[in-house]
């Protein structure tokens, strides 16, 4: 009789969604830019975003099991995310070594010495690539050539520049010299779909989009980040642009070009490093937003997207304490 | 526009604590609470300022002419741990509120790094007083905004469960360590 009768708290009816679901949703989702960058840079995409993800679990397993000698979490996909956002954050022929070195810190320092999934205030895959970018400068910048040495791996190529960082170099002029032979325009189709220069999963925002939208209609991200950090991209971009067009590149080409589709989708959604409410999701969302398109066009770093959200990563704290939703019954009312 | 580039440079790209890593004392003394970091960082900006306008004078009206540029370190030593101490004297007798929010604070940066830091760098830079100023109080607010976020940070990292070995100061130096890493973003942006 005793068996039959369970006493416990509320929520008694409990819906699907666990932090495994969660996770393999939005590993799912990140399928269709792996494809790209298989389909653009070959067998070192395939390579790199194996070893990414084979060192973050690999690290969180090992640490788990020998340092922290709690139970094993390494299933609930969450490293396996770090992995392939990690891989996506650089170039395909980055060496193991400096991956490994990357997985480390992202793993090791930015989330298991917080004590694991759910304490670690910065997202873990960017500050991996915020490390590997201060550590090894060169190799973090030299992207190969889309196209140039699919399913030979391994091979030095010549190295093609991304459109951020042409613009960062040559201004707007530069940006036509993008594709081969050198077009008058930015052809905004070839950064739509991927056929650009860049970092493994930054280059096609069509794929980013499809993955994106995945999620929203799995109910794993709402659509306030993603769309008000963009809208603040491309409304601080636009406005330098209606100021000036021939210094400032468009507010289109900084939405599509670089790590701004992958960061407002993946990473600034972070469930564990962004604000609780929808106020503290637009505020976080606005001024990241904001922080990107100033890093880019004012920075010495051609892409800001990365670094803007680590910031706001930092401010999360303060923006939960300051933007916690009313308690239901206070402050009524009654006209 | 001069002085928007020295506000902008002051609180984010060069920032005191986060990039030129000076002040780290206080930054990881005084941040376990909002509150009390909210206070560190209005008795830094208030003894920052003053202190600039000091120093500078100091600098200008005694040292150059008398060509005893040498003697800096020690003369600003010892101006600002006077000054300080004098300011904290009068505050408690002439605003008894205003020494109960910033009192506790006062001895605790006489003698710190970021104080004598800026006083220095204004010279350094070749800054009028207006400049120093502007400077001074610019340095001051990038250093509220390392400091209160941070001790955001820490305020939140106190209600989990942080390794027992990471407890503490090991978990405040990582966090400020990757805090740094992410304010590398504002790197060449004046």
């Amino acid at each position: 009789m005793s068996n039959k009768l369970i006493v416990s708290l509320s929520p008694h009816e409990k819906g699907e969604l666990s932090v495994e679901k969660v996770m393999w949703g939005v590993v799912i989702a990140l399928m269709p830019s792996f494809a790209i960058s298989v389909y653009t840079f070959g067998f070192d995409a395939i390579k790199v975003v194996l070893l990414s993800v084979v060192f973050c679990v690999g690290i969180e397993f090992l640490i788990q099991k020998f340092m922290l000698k709690s139970e094993t979490t390494i299933l609930d996909g969450s490293a396996a995310i770090t992995g392939i956002l990690l891989a996506f954050n650089v170039p395909s022929n980055i060496p193991w070594w400096q991956l490994l070195a990357g997985s480390v810190v992202a793993i090791g320092i930015s989330k298991m010495a917080f004590g694991g999934l759910g304490k670690n205030p910065f997202n873990p895959a960017l500050v991996g690539r915020a490390f590997m970018l201060a550590s090894f400068p060169v190799e973090m910048t030299t992207w190969p050539v889309p196209f140039s040495n699919i399913w030979s791996p391994a091979t030095d190529a010549i190295t093609a520049a991304t459109p951020l960082g042409r613009l960062a170099e040559g201004g707007v002029k530069a940006l036509g010299a993008l594709t081969d032979p050198p077009v008058e325009a930015v052809d905004y189709i070839d950064i739509f779909i991927g056929k650009v220069g860049g970092s493994l999963g930054e280059i096609s925002a069509a794929a980013i989009l499809i993955g994106g939208l995945y999620m929203l209609y799995k109910k794993i991200i709402t659509w306030h980040i993603p769309v008000f950090y963009l809208l603040s991209l491309a409304g601080f971009s636009g406005l330098l642009w209606i100021i000036d067009p021939s210094k400032y590149a468009d507010p289109l080409f900084h939405l599509l070009a670089g790590g701004a589709m992958l960061g407002a989708w993946f990473m600034a959604t972070d469930l564990v490093t962004s604000p609780m409410s929808v106020k503290g999701q637009i505020i976080f969302a606005v001024l990241g937003g904001l922080l990107c398109g100033a890093i880019r066009i004012y920075g010495s770093y051609p892409e800001g997207c990365s670094y803007s959200i680590l910031i706001m990563n930092a401010f999360v704290p303060l923006i939960d304490k300051y933007s916690k939703p009313k308690r239901f019954g206070k402050e009524v009312n009654y006209g | 526009m001069e002085y928007l580039i020295i506000i902008i440079g002051a609180i984010f790209v060069n920032n005191i604590v986060l990039v030129q890593f000076l002040g780290i004392c206080p930054f990881l003394g005084v941040s376990t609470k909002i509150s009390t970091a909210t206070g560190m960082s209005a008795a830094v900006m208030f003894v920052m300022t003053l202190a600039t306008i000091v120093t500078y004078l100091a600098q200008t009206l005694i040292l150059d002419p008398l060509h005893i540029e040498f003697m800096r370190t020690v003369t600003f030593i010892l101006v600002i741990a006077a000054l300080v101490q004098m300011v904290e004297l009068i505050m408690k007798k002439v605003s008894p509120p205003l020494y109960q929010a910033l009192g506790v604070f006062l001895p605790l940066i006489t003698t710190n790094c970021a104080i004598m830091g800026v006083a220095i760098l204004v010279i350094k830079k070749d800054f009028g007083l207006a400049e120093s100023v502007v400077f001074a109080i610019a340095t001051a607010i990038g250093f509220a905004i390392a400091l209160i976020v941070f001790a955001g940070i820490r305020e939140k990292l106190d209600l989990l469960d942080v390794p027992e070995a990471m407890k503490g100061a090991p978990i405040a130096l990582i966090t400020a360590g990757l805090l740094s890493l992410a304010f590398m973003g504002f790197s060449g942006m004046v």
